[in-house]
């Protein structure tokens, strides 16, 4: 027998009382060896930043292993966007995961994103420029049509960092997965 | 244009709301608009951050405890289990609660609404479900506020709950409501759950047993995520 399930709710604007508090961006220290920031925004179909969302996200360590406590590398921060509607968070590029075929995935990083006007959570995944081989031959990055995989990389900026921006709707929305 | 190979699943409203829901103002400009593609699981979405006992303090449960006085409003329990769809336990997890005061307002900035704020009630709180898969918390009942979704609009009281399970692809955030509450009919957020047995899950349940005596209301509200599957690959 099957219970049914719990409908989700939006977080609604007053998240940060009960999300941001203990959990933060810093998945590593600032000066941690391989330390990379990720930042970006969340922006509506106006264009227009997110002020008031939540990403989460959740990572393999660098040898692509996904952390079972919360001790050493938890593998797992969370950003408010504030200002301009701006996430940032401090970790490091994880290592390949296997595939469920058996191979092995590219680098990536999964994320969720909730916020006022999102009644669930929104789930996708950054994978890096730097790491075009790996990318080539990903089969979630190769099922999608050239326009929409590139929602899904990150790019490098002057400064080391990595940016990526979450569209929520748009000609170049990013690429939202169903679970 | 090549086809994509992942499937494409249509957003129906049936057991969770849909994203796009008109009456809810703040969907419009945030649902996606395209279809979300079908992602076949890996370690990526069977695993999940582990927050255990070890992430939480003793008094964390309690939030009328967190200052020198107790907060105003009516003093109640809030328990429950929070199991997997084939009934199992979600042991060891993490429940994070947060919600307005006695008199409707959050303490939060962007909050405008004019009833008072409470300095003996933050209004967040964070458990760790025993080996049952039950929490408890203890806090007061939230009033009903105002909002700008339409004229006079107004949300039920409720409280805001995160839950973990074991998989990332598990994650919920969700909000309790309280019996009988009026305000149901005309509430978008709630509305949005087209199903009205699944509505009915939102809803705690008044319980006598939890109840303490000379001190508090108890209601139960039970939790059930998602089970974790294997989705096989398309070809």
């Amino acid at each position: 027998m099957r219970l049914p399930i719990t409908p989700s709710q939006t977080v609604g604007p007053y998240l940060s009382i009960g999300l941001l508090g203990t959990i933060g961006p810093a998945l590593v220290r600032a000066d941690a060896t391989g330390a990379t920031r990720i930042r970006g925004r969340v922006l509506d179909g106006a264009r227009e930043p997110v002020p008031d969302a939540l990403v989460e996200l959740w990572q393999a360590d660098t040898n692509g292993c996904y952390a079972t406590s919360t001790t050493g590398f938890t593998g797992f921060g969370r950003s408010g966007t504030v200002d301009g509607g701006s996430f940032e968070f401090v970790t490091v590029k994880p290592g390949r995961v296997p595939a469920p075929d058996g191979g092995l995935q590219a680098p990536h990083v999964n994320v969720g994103v909730f916020a006022r006007g999102l009644l669930k959570r929104l789930f996708t995944r950054i994978y890096f420029p730097d790491e075009s081989e790996a990318n080539a031959a990903d089969a979630i990055l190769s099922a999608l049509d050239p326009s929409l995989r590139e929602t899904l990389v990150a790019r490098a900026e002057a400064d080391g960092s990595l940016r990526f921006d979450i569209r929520l709707q748009g000609d170049d929305q990013t690429v939202f997965f169903a679970l | 244009m090549i086809a994509p190979r992942l499937r494409e699943v249509p957003d129906i409203g049936d057991d969770d709301p849909p994203y796009l829901f008109e009456d809810y103002v703040g969907t419009r400009l945030r649902a996606p608009r395209r279809p979300l593609l079908l992602l076949p699981h890996s370690l990526s979405e069977l695993t999940g951050p582990v927050y255990g006992h070890e992430s939480v303090g003793g008094l964390d449960h309690d939030l009328t405890l967190q200052h020198g006085g107790q907060p105003q409003g009516q003093r109640i329990v809030v328990s429950g289990r929070v199991l997997e769809e084939d009934g199992r336990p979600v042991r060891d997890s993490l429940v994070e609660i947060w919600q307005a005061n006695a008199a409707g307002r959050y303490r939060h900035d962007v909050d405008g609404h004019d009833a008072p704020l409470d300095p003996n009630f933050d209004g967040a709180g964070r458990c760790v479900t025993d080996d049952e898969g039950r929490y408890r918390f203890v806090t007061v009942k939230p009033g009903a506020y105002p909002w700008q979704n339409h004229v006079n609009a107004w949300r039920p009281a409720h409280i805001h709950f995160s839950l973990f399970g074991r998989a990332f692809s598990q994650r919920l955030v969700t909000q309790m409501y309280f019996p009988d509450d009026p305000l149901f009919p005309y509430d978008p957020i709630f509305g949005s759950v087209r199903d009205p047995e699944a509505r009915r899950r939102l809803i705690g349940s008044f319980d006598l047993e939890t109840t303490v005596p000379d001190h508090a209301l108890g209601f139960r509200f039970d939790i059930v995520l998602r089970g974790v599957e294997a989705t096989p690959l398309e070809g």
